[in-house]
């Protein structure tokens, strides 16, 4: 046999489970989930097909544009609070301080606790009365807000939960910060620019394909806002098997969770599925924008 | 400025000092922000702890307390008898291991035909596996659950187990990255002697990629571990819950046992803490080359 069929033999062989994996749990789930979103289906009999009414129904529905309103709101804000606080955290860290390793470890130790356990925590902290946040914020004479009571409060809290779990992008930019070169700070000194001037003309080009894969993993990410709000919004209904509440006046539900208690709570699936493509197409459009944005900002070294 | 020369070397000597002073304050300071935040993150940890040592009626004091009265250790028994947690930890760590098992053999498989082979697919696949990782989960989440239901799957283990043998894209372009950094001339080497792509794939790459293939165990085992909404999707009987489903169906009934939620709470993510400090290397080393390289 000639060599080079045999490569294809052996590359195709080790990649096959992979290949038999996209079939089955990507490929023909895409196209069967495009083929629900025009049907009625409520799981337990054949579905029943009916044009775009899905889509139609979904564009009349107010609970819709809720869910797609939060979700914006989240990535929206929660995106660039998260970097910013991310690599801010982690130019501190960069610094050789004695004990920052120690100081990395605490940073990054909210991101490993599993999510059921840090958003009770979260529920806790955030007690209108005996909650440790409004106890500090009582004590420094700042009003204290009803944080999961009060809708205007819910998604703000939900931020600075998040903020909590940020040792992750931190870790990456720290990573990021140490490749860039020495020799461009030193000889940015010797030309007398401050450490503002050289964060904002060394640190940020350089780094800029780190924030940039960052951006798109947590845009992705926040679009699929889900567990901290299911959690959130189930145990302070603390009824209704599978189906979380959306918080108070529906503050948040997010479009994942709405899209889930579609399917599961009310058995519509074929109106489920239809949020999922209108997902799909949200979030394939934001990543081409944000691609086509790459080539202003983004620099590639080498 | 107008000065004598010895006046001015003085003066520079000040300007030194001053620079050094600004220097020493500066990084007074930086220490003094660390420490600061470090302090706010992990005041939720000495929140959760304390909480869970004070009995209800203290949780529900006016004004609250900070620290527990005295001890209250009947939380953390409480948690054992009022949730079957032991049996819980067993069903989690089921799925967690066979997870590990699949993950390590099908990702490393599947990057090593992307990193290591020279085939026609190389080119085509690799994009596809990145590119599968920006689809949204719910995308998929439907039909997958309409195919375990009709395999009579729903109530099982296999929804959350199966997937695992097929390899994952997100460790498939982690273990790539760093099979990358094995020198091609070793393979090369290896195939004029005649080895065949199964034993370099076993003999050389996997010795060779024990820190990656490490990283992708603990990422695997830590995913599953805390895996909600697997778990809330195909789990339905209470005797087969995972931690994460068992404590969620625990809130339910005891919303307002504070003490209890949060000593269980600690308890979940307390082997969890200790599995990072064991692993801290292959965490951070995992992150970074999927972060960077990327």
């Amino acid at each position: 046999m000639k060599v080079k069929t045999k490569r294809n033999i052996s590359g195709f062989i080790f990649a096959l489970p992979w290949i038999i994996g996209f079939v089955c749990f990507s490929a023909y789930p895409i196209v069967t989930s495009m083929y629900y979103s025009f049907t009625e289906f409520n799981m337990f009999q054949a579905p029943n097909f009916v044009g775009i009414a899905n889509y139609k129904q979904l564009f009349q529905e107010a609970k819709f544009w809720k869910s797609l309103y939060n979700t914006l709101y989240m990535t929206v804000l929660g995106t660039p609070l998260n970097l910013a606080f991310g690599l801010f955290m982690a130019n501190l860290l960069n610094k050789k301080l004695k004990g920052m390793s120690v100081y990395r470890t605490i940073f990054y130790m909210p991101t490993i606790v599993p999510a059921v356990a840090s958003t009770l925590l979260w529920i806790w902290i955030l007690n209108p009365t005996q909650g440790l946040l409004n106890n500090a914020l009582k004590s420094l004479g700042l009003p204290a807000p009803n944080w999961l009571g009060d809708p205007q409060m819910t998604k703000p809290a939900l931020l600075l939960m998040g903020l909590w779990g940020t040792g992750g992008i931190m870790l990456i930019f720290l990573a990021a910060l140490q490749d860039v070169p020495k020799s461009l700070y030193e000889a940015a000194e010797i030309d007398g620019a401050n450490s503002v001037r050289r964060f904002f003309s060394i640190t940020l080009p350089s780094i800029s394909p780190v924030i940039f894969f960052q951006l798109i993993m947590s845009v992705i990410s926040n679009f699929q806002y889900f567990t901290q709000a299911y959690l959130m919004t189930n145990a302070n209904s603390t009824g209704g098997f599978n189906a979380a509440s959306g918080g108070p006046e529906n503050s948040l539900l997010f479009y994942a969770l709405y899209l889930y208690q579609n399917a599961f709570a009310f058995f519509k699936m074929g109106k489920a599925s239809a949020m999922a493509w209108i997902l799909f197409i949200i979030v394939a459009i934001v990543t081409y924008a944000l691609f086509k944005t790459q080539r202003k900002w983004v620099t590639y070294g080498e | 400025m107008v000065s004598s020369i010895g006046n001015s070397s003085v003066t520079v000597g000040n300007v030194h000092n001053r620079k050094k002073q600004m220097k020493m304050f500066r990084r007074f300071l930086a220490h003094a922000v660390v420490i600061l935040f470090c302090g706010i993150f992990i005041v939720p940890f000495i929140w959760m702890l304390l909480t869970s040592f004070k009995t209800q009626q203290e949780i529900y004091a006016n004004p609250p307390t900070i620290f527990p009265r005295e001890f209250y250790w009947r939380n953390y028994v409480d948690v054992f008898t009022k949730i079957p947690y032991m049996r819980y930890v067993g069903n989690t760590l089921i799925i967690s291991i066979s997870a590990v098992i699949g993950q390590v053999l099908t990702s490393t498989m599947v990057a090593y035909s992307m990193s290591k082979i020279e085939w026609f697919g190389k080119k085509y696949f690799f994009p596809l596996i990145i590119g599968t990782m920006m689809i949204p989960y719910q995308v998929t989440m439907i039909p997958l659950y309409m195919i375990y239901k009709n395999l009579g799957f729903i109530g099982t283990y296999w929804p959350l187990i199966l997937p695992n043998f097929f390899g994952s894209a997100y460790y498939i372009f982690l273990l790539r990255q760093f099979f990358m950094t094995i020198p091609t001339s070793l393979v090369e080497s290896a195939t004029i002697d005649g080895a065949s792509d199964a034993r370099i794939y076993l003999q050389i790459m996997m010795p060779l990629c024990k820190p990656a293939i490490t990283t992708v165990a603990i990422f695997t085992f830590m995913g599953n571990w805390s895996d909600f909404m697997g778990p809330l999707l195909y789990l339905n009987k209470a005797e087969m819950y995972t931690i994460s489903i068992g404590l969620q169906a625990f809130v339910q009934t005891h919303y307002i046992e504070w003490g209890l939620l949060l000593a269980a709470s600690a308890i979940f993510t307390v082997p969890i803490i200790i599995l990072f400090f064991m692993a801290q290397r292959y965490f951070i080393e995992g992150i970074t080359i999927t972060g960077i390289k990327g």
